[in-house]
């Protein structure tokens, strides 16, 4: 039987990064002198099972590491060791490391040799240092390994009954393997026992169909034991039984037999014949005599993971199955109002009961389309949950005392918005830290608490998602950036500007008012990304601020990227869709506010402003109803801060459209964004209101040199 | 391509033959993926005059070429007999119009003869080679030739 253990890959690296993350998450929580068992549980199970899994794939340079970052975590387990800020943070590094070595394996890119190592080395530093370090530092460590150890002195061994899953070997599991390892944990008697097996007739080969029982004896935890079988966890039947003193007649058996034997089993019938071990099973079928210390500290344990199981029923779906969902449901849609049309055209009595039914199928419909949006929906936290690690170790190096307070992570919003969103923010809370929280002194000397206060917070309005990042600290500097800006000529020097529009010039590219450019922020690239990838979004970000106060960015973001709030526009027989968020207003132009600039176009004033006018049937070469800009209507679009006036002939309707991309079987075209269909199954073009700018520029300036040249 | 490597397995292979100003033109048969009527497009701004525009086919964006604007044919008429043919092409779903679609033709492999060549101003590499049955001739053409390589993917909009 050859197994493709590359088909796993994917799914360990998922997991594995999953893993991570909560472990993180728990060393977050882990604070000096806490012994709370099941955070060191979870982290000690996440290195345990990469552990487990880089050594099954070969990838030995993971498997080494954490095979020492499991060790020292299982004396943190087992209280040989206490939690120190120090210990917290070699683990959080472990923990990045660890990342990018899975990371670098994944792509099959050489990972710094240099840096593991360090680390390592580091690791074993530590472990080396374990006689001293719980003696001096902590007296409370002490008692904590005697506790252990009088718990255990009566227990001499385990008995083992293992009874894999069918499956365990198709999913790259080992049995011998783990057999092998109940060696390393003290001397140990290993039956087969083969009652499972079926006739020869009925024989899978690729079918674990073999059971196992072991007696291992020495003073092991049953944690010990358990970890052993971690990595099958829930693939296999597992019973543990503590027995008395048998030393002597363990000791004089033959170190290991693994030969097919009659069922000798220890272990009582009925209960071995269960499926799957279930907490409860666990003590009954154990033989009274020591059944009741093995089972009592076992049962909560299982009972812990199977909560654990049950609050994450969740299953990992490919994105293209719900795209595909998304668009047949789109479609739907498109087919329902379609009939709504051709309803609303009959007339009778029939006729009203039929648009009654199909009001109906509409708001059906609707609710369908945002039951199956929801299923692209992921809760922020994805994205907040960095932010406490990020917070502590910025604050950390900067000398700044910083409380993060998160409020609705659990709002949701599209996984690609999510995805987009991640970067932005980092920046911002950044920008927070760095040049918003004072230092402690400052802020006490201004009367704030030492403690600089960051808040997330994400929630839902109107059809969007709102996240904003407000800190208690100094507050933007209205008249630094304002000297700036002059300076660099992006403001007149007379020229006086309302406080959304100071704030705003923060987001020209390569604006920066820090005096010292550090290696967190200041260098002026930044917020002109944040903003260019939040409008790339289809988001809009704003600003408020409060000298000595602090201050709040916000950004509206878009539930989802495949819809979008449109307004419907027509220039001739033909009809396109504006995103809404890039149209300021709409309104008709007088002929008086109209001027032509030489050799630049038209402009129109609009109250202090020039913009210019792009007639939209001659940028696009279709035939409109009016070239009079008087029959027509003039919208007001914005794109990357510049301005310009859209000529149209009228404006129809506003609608959320669904997004179809040209690129699938065409080609990407500069100035639209993709295409959709319309209730009456015609297709629509979504203009990009930046390309069409640029289209528009380039072509004045080929005009200007059409004009040069004659 | 895939029409060249279906000659290579089989000694038959099916064609779609169509009308295109007066001429029978020949598709393989498994590029085709349905045959529709005619439909209003939506025009693409800064595109070539042959391709009309895209139209929506059950949801999906679908853009729709003139063979006969492609070709320099006289006049381009559409009326309830035009058709057209939904292709798949590589991994794109394309349209082009035609004046008809007539039959579904066997050809055996020495029925086909190679393109001649035409000198250097005529580009015959769409052309499979002509096939002769019932002593009528039939344009074979290589779908995947005539649209992605040579053309969809490089069209350059007017400047």
């Amino acid at each position: 039987m050859t197994l493709d253990l590359a088909q796993f890959h994917d799914t360990f690296f998922e997991e594995s990064f999953e893993a991570l993350d909560s472990m993180e998450a728990a060393l977050l929580k882990l604070s000096a002198g806490d012994v709370d068992a099941e955070l060191i549980n979870t982290i000690f199970r996440v290195a345990h099972s990469i552990k487990g899994g880089s050594a099954t794939f070969g990838f030995t340079d993971v498997a080494a590491f954490t095979h020492t970052l499991e060790t020292l975590l299982d004396q943190l387990r087992a209280g040989k060791r206490q939690v120190s800020p120090g210990l917290v943070d070699v683990l959080l590094r472990s923990c990045d490391l660890m990342r990018e070595m899975l990371e670098a394996t994944k792509q099959k890119q050489p990972m710094d040799k240099g840096r593991v190592a360090t680390l390592h080395g580091e690791i074993e530093t530590i472990m080396k240092s374990a006689g001293s370090e719980p003696a001096g530092k902590s007296a409370a460590a002490a008692p904590a390994p005697v506790v252990m150890l009088s718990g255990e002195s009566e227990r001499s061994g385990w008995r083992i009954h293992f009874v894999p899953g069918s499956k365990l070997l198709r999913n790259g599991n080992d049995p011998l393997r783990i057999l092998r390892e109940l060696h390393t944990l003290g001397p140990c008697v290993i039956r087969v026992d083969a009652k499972y097996v079926p006739p020869l007739a009925d024989l899978d080969a690729e079918e674990c169909r073999l059971a196992w029982n072991a007696e291992l004896s020495g003073d092991i935890h049953e944690d010990q034991v358990r970890a052993v079988f971690d990595w099958v966890e829930g693939e296999c039947e597992l019973m543990l039984e503590a027995f008395g003193p048998v030393k002597a007649k363990v000791s004089t058996a033959a170190p290991a037999v693994v030969a097919p034997e009659v069922p000798p089993a220890p272990v009582a019938a009925p209960a071995a014949a269960t499926p799957t071990a279930t907490p409860t099973a666990t003590p009954t079928a154990a033989p009274a005599a020591a059944a009741v210390s093995a089972a009592a500290p076992a049962a909560p344990v299982e009972a812990a993971r199977a909560t654990n199981a049950g609050e994450g029923g969740s299953i990992r779906v490919s994105i293209e199955k719900i795209d595909e969902l998304l668009n047949s449901v789109g479609e739907l849609v498109i087919t329902q109002s379609v009939l709504s049309q051709l309803a609303a055209a009959i007339e009778g009595r029939e006729a009203e009961e039929l648009r009654s039914a199909l009001g109906q199928l509409e708001r059906h419909m609707r609710s369908l389309q945002e039951s199956v949006m929801r299923v692209r929906m992921l809760p922020i936290s994805f994205v907040f949950n960095r932010f406490p690690r990020l917070v502590r170790d910025l604050g950390q190096r900067l000398g700044k005392k910083i409380e993060l307070r998160v409020v609705g992570d659990q709002t949701e919003l599209d996984k690609t918005v999510l995805e987009k969103i991640g970067d932005p923010l980092v920046h911002l809370v950044r920008n927070s830290i760095d040049h918003g929280i004072e230092s402690p002194e400052v802020r006490l000397a201004a009367g704030k608490s030492a403690h600089g206060l960051i808040e997330l917070n994400a929630y839902h309005k109107g059809g969007n998602v709102i996240v904003e990042v407000t800190d208690d600290g100094g507050g933007l500097k209205r008249d630094k950036i304002l000297a700036k800006a002059r300076e660099r000529g992006l403001v007149g020097p007379d020229e006086e500007l309302s406080e959304e529009r100071v704030y705003n010039l923060i987001f020209a590219p390569g604006f920066s008012t820090a005096d010292v450019v550090s290696d967190v922020s200041g260098r002026g690239v930044g917020m002109d990304v944040v903003k260019r990838n939040i409008n790339e979004l289809g988001g809009h970000v704003q600003i408020h601020s409060t000298p000595g106060k602090g201050s709040m960015v916000r950004i509206r973001l878009p539930l989802t990227l495949a819809i979008l709030d449109g307004q419907l526009a027509r220039v001739g027989n033909e009809v396109y869709v504006v995103p809404i968020v890039s149209i300021v207003e709409t309104m008709q132009v007088r002929s008086e506010l109209v001027n032509s600039i030489a050799s630049k176009g038209e402009v129109f004033r609009l109250r202090d402003e020039y913009l210019p006018i792009v007639r939209l049937y001659d940028l696009f070469g279709i035939e409109p109803d009016h070239t009079e800009l008087l029959d027509g209507l003039m919208m007001i679009v914005e794109a990357d801060g510049k301005r310009v006036g859209l000529f149209v002939d009228e404006l129809m309707s506003q609608q959320q459209v669904v997004i179809k991309s040209l690129e699938t079987n065409f080609r990407p075209v500069t100035g639209l964004a993709g295409a959709t269909m319309l209730g009456d199954g015609r297709v629509a073009l979504i203009l990009d209101i930046p390309g069409v700018i640029t289209r528009f520029q380039s072509k004045e300036t080929r005009r200007d040199a059409a004009q040069r040249a004659a | 391509m895939r029409a060249t490597a279906i000659l290579a397995e089989a000694d038959t292979q099916q064609f779609l033959t169509f009308k295109l100003a007066g001429e029978e033109y020949g598709v393989g048969i498994l590029s085709v993926q349905e045959i529709r009527g005619w439909s209003a497009v939506t025009a693409i701004p800064h595109s070539p005059a042959w391709l009309l525009g895209v139209i929506n086919l059950r949801g999906a964006v679908v853009p729709i070429i003139d063979l006969r604007i492609k070709f320099n044919f006289a006049k381009a008429e559409y009326n309830e007999f035009t058709v057209v043919i939904i292709l798949n092409v590589g991994a794109r779903v394309v349209g082009i119009v035609v004046d008809g679609v007539s039959d579904v033709i066997t050809l055996a492999s020495d029925q086909i003869k190679p393109a001649p060549s035409l000198g250097n101003n005529t580009d015959t590499s769409h052309i499979i080679g002509f096939g002769t049955l019932d002593d009528r001739m039939r344009i074979l053409m290589d779908v995947e030739r005539l649209m992605a390589g040579a053309d969809l993917g490089s069209i350059k909009s007017p400047q």
